[in-house]
């Protein structure tokens, strides 16, 4: 027994794996409307990427000697369930497995494991993925086209064979079953000089499929529905606070609504931003990711606008049609400056700093 | 101006800052408060309280009597230590007493007569209300009134009346907002009249207006016993009873300050620079035993609890009295495998054996199964920046960064994130999933901090007696170099080719 | 060509004029008086002028660092604290100390056994010690700074170095216990030394 224990002597109870798995709960919904939407692809892609994570998490540890109990804490779980949800379901599985290693391996044991790390693990994999292979990750599957082009991701074995040799199995489908997603595709038709409106109809655009999700996109990234539950169940759990989804959302919302009332032909909708690409995942899910965000209260909300500021100034001029990924790993990069300078007043401090 | 602002929010609370809901277990609330019989043995510490220690006034052999004075307070911050009982003064040497180094300090042992006869030196002040104020307080400090809600400040030096910023409301607390503790609560249901009194004594002193008797709203029939008391009274004063919702810790004076006025106490300065004084519920029942029955402090009431005690309750214990003999009135007499505590589990010490005397700031002794006790102090793992130690911390302090800097030893960035403002609460270290000992790592920071301190003063000090010494030891060349020259020019005749100097 | 060069030489001849004048000017506003780099290292060494650095005192010694004609390691009372205090404000690589840190200690005069020679009191570069000739001496235990140059002098060997004795005040919660905060302090501690 140790000698000097300090008190308290006792404890809330809380742990570090109680926290992870109230964030995989949160994300059983999107999950499901995966696998709903996108069959046995939806399985093998999270399970695989679960696995990789999980193996990369056990090799490491072994490697550099250390223990392996933090395999028990199921951060890497949710690491590779949160990377899976952000790929498309045509992802090859090896693409998915080197990202579960870049993800553990690259974004978080190499800075010194859990806590450490200043980027978040799921979306620097994604980067690395998306920058790597920018072909397989923008190749989008629409699930209700698949459905009316006779194909059926029920079907495990067909999904097996698309899973094992990729769209390569299956050419003749390819263009049955991709197509852009509305932010790809609205950024093509502008480039191109088609004004936003006519873009969204010739798209066949609806704001209902976006919300719960029958739209182009990544596994978990189309609903916004599913996402939006999570994050009021993280909420309600107080595993994540209000400051950094209800900044981020309102910074993006507000900076659309501006353009697109000042351009409406040159500029998307408010709602539209809302609904479209891994905004929201990333917002609940990728932005509160503790270890890489503020602490403090006003570091959290600087954090959530800047990171709306990044998303929607990529989304509208950048090169890459989806900016909010990129928009939270940049800010991961400003979180300890945040820090230093937005600490509260303490309890009878002055109100004028010196 | 605060009795305005009290109507205007029509006393709804201006919660503070942070804090946390802990499981209260507060299984002692309904036991009354049983009167410990007299130990074979008491042992005195010389010290009992902030501040000073005392001088032993007694000496080996002697013979004394319940309350009367044994050792006299040094300097400003200090009051007396009485015998609890009348006995004989059998040794004076260390022994352990309740502090997390387990160090000794010089102790006064008593060996009880059994007569248990007063002092009747201090006589009442039954007329109270037309006694000088100033009169009053020496009374106060006479009988060694220490805050009895742990942190044993001496009382006397927050009962003074200043011009420059008078106390206009004087706060009862009756929070007790720690987890198992209950001895203030079974004060205020068995003791209601007492304490009223006491309060309005205090009142008097400092001449407030206003008082408020806090009680966490867990208490139930302690807010009803007081108000009861409060309803009695024809003093005419304005006292009232304020329920607050339970929280931890609202107990904390300033935290307290702040739920009930919505004011902060600035940094570094006193609650009576915000118009307030602060009283603990068994300072209050001293003070009125110390002035109407004129009885110096010599015991207190003490929570006996935890999952390892078999018969928990509350006891009226006099002050010396070995925690082993305490323990064995309530059942408890094997220790082995159990962890024991000296105050309430959120910030009270851990203590290494039950051979230690109760002392003024004790108000739990807590036991507690290893099981029970090792949930709570589990291998830290690496923070995850979950910021749920900054959302309960009272202070608002950042405590997950403020512990990275005291680690590392990083004392001036430690003390620019606030180290000294932390009241070492443990909502911090209750809340962290990460299990990381937080508090332990603050009370590292401000111990390596006061080492520093102390070392430059010291050396501080040193540099300038070397110098002084330096310029000694000059000058008695110097002055002994005149002499010889004095002397040379006086006795020895100047030769005519050397000219004078 | 020649115009072009004129103006060069011109333009970058006023600049180092105007330099120059902003440089005079500055030393003469922010001069200090001093040698503020010996005061510093004067401000973190204990003070103890135990000369066991080789110099005559504390001071001798910073001044001896700050012109660089002695090492930041030199200092033993001041121990691992001191070295690295100096050595951060040198803007030099640490250095292992000389000697072993040793526990904190005092001077006592066993008095029974004093001759009152007053040869320790002299010695004493802090005034610690008192007493009168013909009379037994005493160590001021809170001044002492275990400098030991009252040993020496003593013809009768009557003076103990016995260890600074602890004081509940001065008692501070160690280190937490855990791997994690054992781990970073040996971490901090060889990385130090390197």
């Amino acid at each position: 027994m140790l000698i000097h224990l300090s008190s308290p002597h006792i404890h809330g109870g809380d742990s570090i794996r109680s926290q992870m798995m109230s964030v995989i709960w949160a994300l059983m919904p999107a999950a499901c409307v995966s696998v709903y939407m996108f069959g046995w692809l939806a399985v093998f892609q999270i399970s695989s990427c679960m696995l990789a994570c999980l193996a990369t998490e056990w090799l490491t540890l072994k490697w550099m000697g250390r223990s392996t109990s933090p395999l028990g804490d199921a951060s890497a779980a949710l690491t590779g369930l949160l990377l899976a949800l952000t790929l498309p379901a045509l992802t090859p599985w090896w693409m998915t497995i080197l990202g579960g290693i870049f993800a553990i391996g690259l974004g978080k044991q190499v800075y010194g494991g859990l806590g450490y790390n200043p980027f978040n693990p799921a979306l620097s994999a994604r980067i690395i993925l998306l920058i790597s292979f920018p072909l397989q990750m923008t190749t989008w599957v629409i699930p209700l086209h698949v459905q009316l082009s006779g194909l059926n991701l029920y079907d495990i074995s067909l999904a097996w064979t698309l899973f094992t040799s990729g769209i390569a199995a299956l050419p003749q489908a390819v263009d049955a079953m991709t197509m852009a997603s509305p932010l790809g595709y609205v950024k093509t038709a502008w480039t191109q000089g088609i004004d936003v409106n006519t873009a969204l109809q010739s798209y066949d655009y609806s704001y209902l499929n976006a919300f719960i999700g029958r739209e182009a996109g990544s596994l978990g990234e189309t609903s916004a529905l599913a996402l939006l539950l999570g994050g009021i169940y993280l909420l309600a759990r107080h595993t994540i606070t209000w400051h950094i989804p209800a900044s981020f959302l309102a910074t993006v919302a507000v900076l659309a609504a501006i353009a697109s009332t000042v351009d409406p032909n040159h500029y998307t909708p408010p709602l539209f931003h809302l609904l479209a690409g891994g905004l929201m995942l990333c917002v609940f899910f990728m932005a509160t990711d503790p270890v890489s965000s503020p602490v403090t209260p006003v570091g959290q909300i600087v954090f959530g606008v800047g990171c709306g500021i990044i998303t929607w100034s990529i989304r509208t001029w950048g090169g890459y049609p989806e900016g909010a990924m990129f928009a939270v790993v940049l800010m991961n990069c400003t979180v300890p400056i945040i820090d230093h300078y937005c600490r509260p007043k303490v309890y009878g401090q002055a109100r004028k700093k010196v | 101006m605060i009795k305005h602002f009290f109507k205007k929010l029509g006393f709804s609370q201006a919660p503070f800052a942070g804090g946390i809901q802990p499981n209260m277990r507060k299984e002692t609330e309904h036991s009354p408060i049983e009167v410990c019989p007299l130990p074979p043995l008491l042992i005195m510490p010389i010290k009992q309280h902030i501040g000073q220690a005392c001088s032993p006034l007694v000496a080996v052999g002697d013979h004394v009597l319940r309350g009367q004075k044994i050792a006299k307070a040094e300097g400003y911050v200090s009051v007396p230590i009485h015998a609890p009982t009348s006995g004989q003064v059998i040794k004076i040497e260390d022994y352990a007493i309740p502090h997390p180094s387990g160090m000794g300090l010089t102790s006064i042992f008593i060996e009880p007569d059994g007569l248990d006869e007063r002092d009747e030196t201090l006589k009442p002040i039954e007329d109270w209300q037309h006694t000088d104020v100033s009169a009053l307080r020496e009374r106060v400090r006479m009988c060694g009134i220490a805050g009895l809600g742990g942190a044993a400040f001496p009382t006397f030096i927050k009962l003074v009346q200043d011009q420059r910023n008078p106390i206009e409301t004087v706060i009862l607390n009756g929070i007790e907002c720690e987890p198992f503790l209950t001895n203030d609560h079974r004060l205020m249901v068995e003791h209601s009249q007492e304490i009223v009194l006491g309060m309005q004594i205090i009142m008097h002193m400092v001449g407030a207006k206003q008082g408020i008797i806090a009680i966490e709203d867990n208490k139930s029939d302690a807010i009803e016993c007081m108000k009861k008391a409060v309803n009695h009274d024809d003093m005419g004063l304005d006292i009232q009873v304020l329920s607050l919702p339970t929280r931890y810790p609202q107990g904390s004076e300033k935290q307290l300050i702040e739920a009930i006025t919505g004011k902060q106490v600035p940094m570094g300065k006193l609650p009576m620079h915000v118009g307030v004084l602060c009283q603990n519920i068994g300072t209050t029942h001293a003070i009125y035993e110390a002035v109407i029955l004129g009885y110096p402090l010599t015991e207190r009431v003490v929570t006996i609890s935890g999952d390892a005690v078999p018969q928990q309750g509350n006891m009226l214990v006099r002050l010396g009295t070995s925690m082993r003999f305490i323990y064995a009135q309530r059942g408890l007499t094997d220790f082995d495998g159990l962890q024991i505590l000296h105050g309430g589990p959120m910030m009270g010490e851990r203590l290494r054996h039950p051979d230690i005397p109760v002392i003024k700031s004790s108000t739990g002794l807590l036991a507690l199964s290893q099981d029970f006790f090792r949930e709570a102090h589990p291998e830290e793992e690496p923070c995850i920046r979950c910021g749920h130690c900054s959302e309960a911390c009272p202070i608002r302090l950042t405590p997950n960064l403020l512990a990275d800097h005291c680690r590392n030893e990083q004392l001036e960035k430690a003390a620019d994130y606030h180290l000294f403002d932390c009241i070492e609460c443990g909502a911090c270290s209750y809340v962290c999933p990460s299990h990381i000992p937080l508090v332990h790592y603050f009370r590292f920071g401000k111990g390596q901090a006061a080492q520093v301190r102390r070392e430059q003063n010291f050396a501080e000090a040193s540099r300038q007696r070397s110098e002084f010494r330096d310029t000694r030891i000059q000058r008695e060349k110097d002055e002994k170099a005149a002499k010889r020259r004095k002397v040379r020019a006086t006795h020895t005749p100047t030769e005519p080719n050397q000219g004078k100097e | 060509m020649l115009e072009q060069l004129m103006y060069a030489i011109a333009s970058l001849g006023g600049f180092a004029l105007l330099a120059g004048l902003i440089l005079a000017v500055s030393s003469k506003i922010f001069h200090i008086e001093g040698d503020p780099v010996s005061d510093k290292i004067d401000a973190l060494l204990p003070q103890t002028q135990c000369g066991q650095c080789g110099f005559p005192g504390c001071r001798p010694y910073a001044n001896a660092v700050a012109s660089q004609a002695a090492d930041v390691n030199h200092c033993v009372p001041g121990g691992e604290r001191t070295m690295l205090a100096i050595a951060d404000v040198m803007g030099v690589e640490p250095k292992s100390l000389d000697q072993e840190e040793a526990i904190p200690m005092v001077a006592f005069v066993r008095e029974d056994e004093c001759i009152g020679c007053t040869l320790c009191i002299k010695a004493c570069p802090v005034d610690a010690i008192v007493g009168a000739p013909k009379q037994y001496h005493t160590v001021i235990a809170d001044h002492c700074t275990g400098c030991v140059l009252c040993l020496e002098p003593c013809p009768v060997d009557c003076i103990d170095m016995i260890a600074k004795p602890e004081l509940l005040e001065h008692w501070s919660w160690p280190l937490p216990d855990t791997t994690r905060a054992q781990t970073g302090l040996e971490r901090r501690e060889s990385h130090q030394h390197d």
